[in-house]
């Protein structure tokens, strides 16, 4: 069933991407991901970028769907189903968060939650220019040591936020790994943090249609990211011949990612 | 303990629990999957000529226990990349049975050639789909036609043919008649029912495609009813569905008339834990009911005394 709420705020956070947020009150956990339904146009699977009250996802425009999303404004209705998938540990630990993008988005909620909960949060994020860097300040209200990357070294790091979480890597010691964004980003975080022995956990991204394990839009390898996921430790994803290359579409065909 | 095993024309199964069509059976990594899991035989998506990405969503609405509504619009990769996915389902060592869709007999047919290459055990006709000839009806929906598809897809295999009914008939087991005309070697039903969901205050369909399919516990006395009126109408096997959740659920089939039956939404409510489950349960069930094999209950409950 769906819950019809209206948006109670619309936070422009970068030029591609807003928050939108709305109240619904089911239990949440930082990690999950909500169906979110833009009556008269699609429904998306979104991770949930606030999972208090008001809860929220934060969205990029990358396709038609996601544009138009863009456009919801405050006092839109919109359904949400869910919360659905698992969610990150908050066992207390010292974690390194690698946002690449969007995937910022659920990375905030888990380490505000595990930086509550006596976590050390040492933050990695990066982005293509300066003002595309997502939550950054609110990194800064988790984490002491806030680092980011761009493309175009309009901010930090000139380059991939990659070379920034392999110094990082190097220079400190971490009992976890946590990361969204490409996958192809995500494989080089996978394989600088094994080569150290820190266990990485992924926030995975397909196409989701039921979002309750049994369209199999969202197969991967042996895993529904809706059900099995979307966070998996790297050692069930690096054996999958899919991973960092291949989804599928709507169709379920494999495609290049 | 209970032999779980069953027959359904000519064909061994391990137990009577199939992974019903449209649930897990795009990748074959989700087929073994639930073969894995203690499945009898995994029936595939339905699968047609070309690539197909379904309808835009919302494709789905729940209702908390009792059932399912969905139009997903029949999305499948096709026939030209399928086999890889059954060809993983098979190295698994599954009982795999293709589901196949079309607009009309000849493209039932050369899927049903194409789809039986890949080493099949039987072929399940999805006859619920939208035909080419008057939109909105399906080509299930008129014996005519169930008669014409069955008969082109049985010149063109050699497999076991199994007729997928729609409840959606004034009479049921009058298609279940031309299909076993026409030489079709099973029935299988039922197919969703014909539902919708509206939404009170956005004032609107909920299904982006309008109306959907209703499964799950709320469409089990349905389906219980078009496989009673089948097995009294014809001689060939059934396959039962809609609904089933719980050992006393497959019995009831069987009592029926069903050999088998097919699992669906509870593997959505559930997970895919629901076969092993189910199997215990009803090897337990059969045990204490000193039922000694699944196919002694076959149909069992026909001729039961009426009420004076």
């Amino acid at each position: 069933m769906r819950t019809i709420t209206e948006v109670s705020e619309r936070i422009v956070e970068t030029p591609s991407t807003v928050t939108l947020r709305f109240r619904y009150t089911p239990a949440a956990s930082p990690g999950q991901f909500v169906m979110i339904w833009l009556p008269g146009d699609d429904e998306l699977p979104m991770s949930l970028s606030y999972t208090g009250e008001p809860k929220g996802v934060t969205i990029k425009a990358m396709g038609a769907t996601t544009r138009a999303a863009l456009s919801v404004q405050k006092g839109d209705l919109v359904g949400i189903r869910g919360p659905y998938g698992n969610h990150f540990d908050l066992t207390p630990r010292r974690i390194l968060l690698v946002g690449g993008g969007s995937g910022t988005a659920v990375l905030a909620p888990a380490a505000e939650a595990a930086a509550r909960a006596g976590s050390t949060v040492v933050a990695a994020l990066g982005a293509t220019t300066a003002a595309e860097l997502l939550f950054v300040d609110r990194a800064r209200a988790f984490s002491n040591r806030v680092e980011v990357a761009t493309d175009d070294g309009t901010q930090g790091h000139h380059g991939y936020v990659t070379d920034v979480s392999q110094r990082l890597l190097r220079e400190d010691s971490f009992d976890a790994v946590w990361t969204c964004g490409p996958e192809i980003m995500m494989r080089k975080v996978i394989a600088a943090s094994e080569a150290r022995h820190v266990p990485v956990y992924c926030s995975m991204e397909r196409q989701m249609k039921c979002a309750l394990g049994m369209c199999d839009a969202c197969a991967l390898g042996p895993y529904h990211v809706c059900s099995d996921g979307p966070v998996f430790p790297a050692e069930r994803l690096t054996p999958l011949p899919e991973f960092g290359r291949t989804k599928r579409d709507s169709s379920g065909r494999r495609v290049p990612l | 303990m209970a032999d779980l095993r069953t027959t359904v024309a000519g064909i061994s199964f391990r137990n009577p629990l199939w992974l019903a069509s449209g649930i897990w059976g795009e990748s074959g990594n989700s087929l073994k999957g639930a073969w894995d899991a203690g499945a009898g035989g995994v029936v595939t998506k339905s699968i047609g000529s070309e690539p197909r990405m379904g309808y835009p969503n919302p494709t789905i609405e729940t209702y908390d226990n009792w059932g399912m509504l969905n139009a997903m619009g029949l999305p499948n990769p096709g026939i030209d990349e399928y086999p890889q996915e059954i060809g993983v389902a098979r190295d698994a060592g599954a009982t795999v049975i293709g589901s196949v869709f079309g607009a009309d007999a000849d493209e039932f047919a050369r899927l049903g050639e194409r789809m039986a290459a890949t080493g099949v055990v039987a072929l399940e006709l999805n006859l619920s789909c939208p035909h080419a000839k008057g939109l909105g009806s399906e080509i299930g929906q008129d014996p005519d036609q169930v008669r014409e598809v069955v008969s082109a897809v049985k010149r063109a295999v050699r497999v076991p043919v199994i007729a997928k009914l729609t409840p959606n008939h004034y009479d049921v087991p009058l298609l279940a008649e031309a299909a076993e005309k026409a030489g079709a070697d099973a029935i299988s039903a039922i197919n969703t029912v014909r539902a919708m969901a509206i939404d009170a205050r956005l004032r609107r369909p909920v299904l982006a495609h309008g109306s959907g399919g209703l499964s799950g516990p709320a469409i089990k006395p349905v389906g219980l009813a078009c496989v009673w009126q089948i097995f009294e109408r014809v001689k060939i096997p059934i396959v039962g569905m809609g609904g089933i959740e719980t050992a006393d659920d497959v019995i009831e089939y069987l009592l029926a008339g069903a050999r088998a039956v097919q699992v669906g939404t509870a593997v959505a409510f559930e997970g895919v834990g629901v076969f092993r489950r189910l199997g215990e349960e009803l090897t337990r069930r059969l045990d204490a009911l000193h039922v000694v094999q699944v196919a002694d209950l076959v149909g069992a409950a026909h001729g039961a005394p009426a009420a004076p």
